[in-house]
């Protein structure tokens, strides 16, 4: 959670795009640019490749799957039988070789426990449940952080923006479960407003689980499709508190750095020279310093992506919305390590890639990007 | 013959340091810095005392179990759990456990992290490119899976009492390692051009010696800084483990976010103290190590760089304080010019 926030320190903040370079200058501009982009595209694979090979490793460390589903519950003979049948009680060095070439060639294994799926199934069963909510946290981090973050900037070292880093250190220190617990108090047993967990109620769950075509698993866009109302209401409902509870956490990280971008932004010459002018001051924010001032805060949200994910485990478990985080944990409890190794890789593999599109994003928008 | 030696001019002693740690800290703030560094040095003293003296303070002892489910009462001031805990004793036990969690986890990773990005950011070479590999593989991930990853793999789930707090502390040791390598790593490549690493090799000065003596001292101040912001995350991924039932069992200490876990079913039945007063303590704890830190990282301007030659936003926030008010300028210790560093 204690990402460093990039921003553009030191650095005059980024005014107009600049002007179209002479055609010998940008040859030279976009091969060095594609030449860095390439190579931090290949250097994706052995960032993936470390990141599976230390799970693998941390994992098979305490044992195997069917000696922890099994243990206790069979004969030592029945146990060394399944081992032996599901490959277990070779050398791990050949296991992990085994287990990468099956990786290279699209095959992740099967999970043990929760009905033997393959490992894209189970990402494109509750992989859509997690891009849901991760959405609804956005939705709620941009909507209070960036308004709150501009407000504090506008009154730099008053009242409003005391009170909002102090809210955003509170939202810092509250872990997300705690929020949710919290909320769930209030709006679901003082206020009985929204439901205490889970994505939508039993009848409607059916409803857009089995009625409605093309299937997204995303219920939002399912109840859409479906077009009833009811259903609509039914699961935006369930959504406002797992989203509030994921959305404030990043909201927190969004305002210090909305504040922060826009305070040094509205240090910079252009602004002054508005400003002398005689531009209202609300339009000098409005038009001149805070599209600026969004720049880095539009790269670095994509660094929130780890964080986000880190998060929705966490809330997904407090409001058992079964996504791909719920299920993890579970299949951590139940030490199913084939399961475990492949959501940590299509993870990583997430990571990496936003990674490298922020890089992609930064090196085509700004232009004092170095390679 | 006699020559009349001219006793050459003391430097001027700069400013008079008090021998209570962080009254100079105090010192170079002012207004409402002084006032969140105040604010967070009373709420850690508070939590370091508590957990001190907890067998004095607690009125049970956190395994203590008693019979069902209480509200508060006086015998028990904030009632008991579902599992017949008393939740008073159990937050003040709590304190205890986070601290030494705490601590734990920033000696290991500073003594592993430290010597690391020294060693890679001096020797350079292929063996700095793999280890910088590693480690933005391993900070780019999110930190709290590979917490539990490893938390499973040291414990495999049954977890003693030093066990569960050294554990605990170890998982999240890997989360922070990364940070403290990049960190050294990119101060050690600034500091190891200055002439007086060239002075050192001349005079032959072993590489040990000049990592650790001379090197070592010239980008240490960059590591408080990291330090106090990493111990309210320690708390954060303490309290996750223990909620997703990866942290320290019941009966070896007291963990909040493990009675967190068992009060979120309590909310069904309008049961609110099992889980608002742990959650509290987390809350407070970890505001008062995070006004520390954040005070600590305005006041010192470290050389807590992302790579590439970016600057963290807290710098850009000194930036903005110290041209806005001198007062502040005067306290910013002149930190080695970090542009143009390598990546």
């Amino acid at each position: 959670m204690s990402q460093t926030l990039p921003t553009t320190a030191g650095q005059p903040a980024p005014a107009a795009p600049p002007p179209p370079a002479k055609a010998a200058k940008s040859t030279g501009r976009y091969a060095a640019l594609l030449k860095y982009l390439a190579i931090r595209f290949v250097l994706i694979i052995p960032t993936v490749w470390i990141l599976v090979t230390v799970v693998f490793f941390l994992m098979r460390l305490t044992g195997d799957p069917i000696t922890a589903m099994l243990g206790g519950k069979a004969t030592p003979e029945e146990l060394a039988k399944r081992r032996h049948e599901a490959g277990y009680d070779r050398p791990i060095i050949v296991q992990y070789g085994d287990y990468l070439w099956g990786v290279l060639h699209g095959d992740f294994g099967k999970t043990v426990t929760n009905g033997n799926r393959t490992i894209g199934e189970v990402l494109t069963t509750y992989g859509p449940a997690t891009i849901e909510l991760v959405f609804w946290g956005l939705i709620v981090a941009f909507v209070v952080g960036i308004p709150l973050g501009r407000l504090a900037a506008r009154h730099y070292n008053r009242l409003p923006d005391v009170l909002i880093r102090t809210f955003a250190i509170l939202f810092y220190a509250a872990p997300v479960f705690f929020v949710a617990l919290v909320l769930k108090l209030v709006f679901s047993q003082a206020l009985h407003l929204l439901p205490v967990s889970g994505r939508a109620s039993v009848k409607t769950a059916l409803i857009l689980d089995t009625k409605v075509d093309p299937d997204t698993r995303i219920y939002i866009v399912n109840a859409i499709l479906y077009g009833d109302p009811a259903v609509i209401g039914d699961v935006l409902k369930h959504a406002i508190l797992p989203g509030l509870a994921l959305g404030l956490l990043t909201a927190g990280v969004f305002i210090r750095l909305v504040r922060i971008n826009l305070l040094q932004t509205l240090r910079a010459d252009y602004v002054t020279a508005a400003r002398a002018r005689g531009v209202a001051e609300g339009t000098v924010v409005r038009k001149h310093a805070f599209r600026n001032a969004l720049i880095p805060v539009v790269t670095v949200m994509g660094m929130q992506i780890a964080l986000m994910l880190g998060g929705a485990i966490l809330t997904e478990t407090s409001f058992e919305w079964q996504g791909l985080g719920y299920w993890l944990a579970k299949y951590l409890t139940a030490r199913d390590f084939v399961a475990v190794q492949g959501i940590v890789t299509a993870i990583a593999v997430i990571v990496a890639l936003a990674s490298f599109v922020i890089d992609l994003i930064n090196a085509l928008i700004d232009p004092r990007v170095r390679y | 013959m006699t020559v009349a030696l001219v006793p050459v001019a003391a430097p001027v002693e700069p400013r008079r340091k008090s021998k209570i740690p962080g009254l100079n800290l105090l010192r170079t703030t002012h207004g409402l810095q002084r006032a969140m560094l105040l604010i967070g040095f009373v709420l850690v003293a508070l939590f370091v005392l508590v957990g001190l003296f907890a067998p004095l303070l607690a009125p049970y002892g956190f395994a203590e179990l008693f019979s069902g489910q209480l509200p508060m009462s006086g015998t028990h001031p904030l009632g008991t759990t579902v599992g017949g805990y008393d939740v008073l004793s159990r937050i003040i036990w709590g304190c205890r456990t986070a601290v030494e969690v705490i601590l734990l986890a920033i000696v290991l990773s500073t003594a592993i992290g430290v010597p690391l990005g020294l060693i890679s950011g001096y020797v350079g070479g292929p063996l700095d490119r793999v280890l910088v590999l590693i480690m933005d593989a391993l900070y780019a991930f999110p930190s709290l899976l590979l917490a539990i990853v490893v938390s499973i793999t040291i414990s495999g789930g049954q977890a003693g009492v030093v066990g569960g707090i050294l554990s605990a502390a170890i998982s999240i040791t890997v989360i922070f390692i990364p940070q403290y390598f990049r960190v050294v790593r990119n101060a050690t490549i600034q500091v190891k051009v200055e002439p007086y690493v060239e002075a050192a090799k001349v005079v032959g000065a072993s590489p040990l010696r000049i990592m650790f003596g001379h090197v070592l001292a010239n980008v240490s101040q960059s590591i408080p800084v990291l330090t106090t912001l990493n111990a309210s995350e320690s708390i954060l991924t303490l309290a996750s483990l223990g909620f997703l039932g990866f942290g320290i069992e019941p009966t070896s200490a007291a963990e909040w976010g493990y009675d967190l876990n068992k009060a979120m079913s309590d909310v069904a039945n309008g049961i609110w103290w099992t889980g608002v007063f742990p959650g509290l303590a987390i809350v407070l704890i970890v505001t008062g190590v995070t006004l520390i830190g954040e005070s600590l990282n305005d006041v010192l301007n470290p050389l807590l760089r992302t790579r590439g030659g970016t600057t963290t936003a807290d710098e850009q926030e000194i930036a903005a304080i110290v041209t806005v008010t001198p007062g502040a300028a005067a306290a910013a210790p002149a930190a080695p010019n970090a542009e143009g560093q390598a990546s």
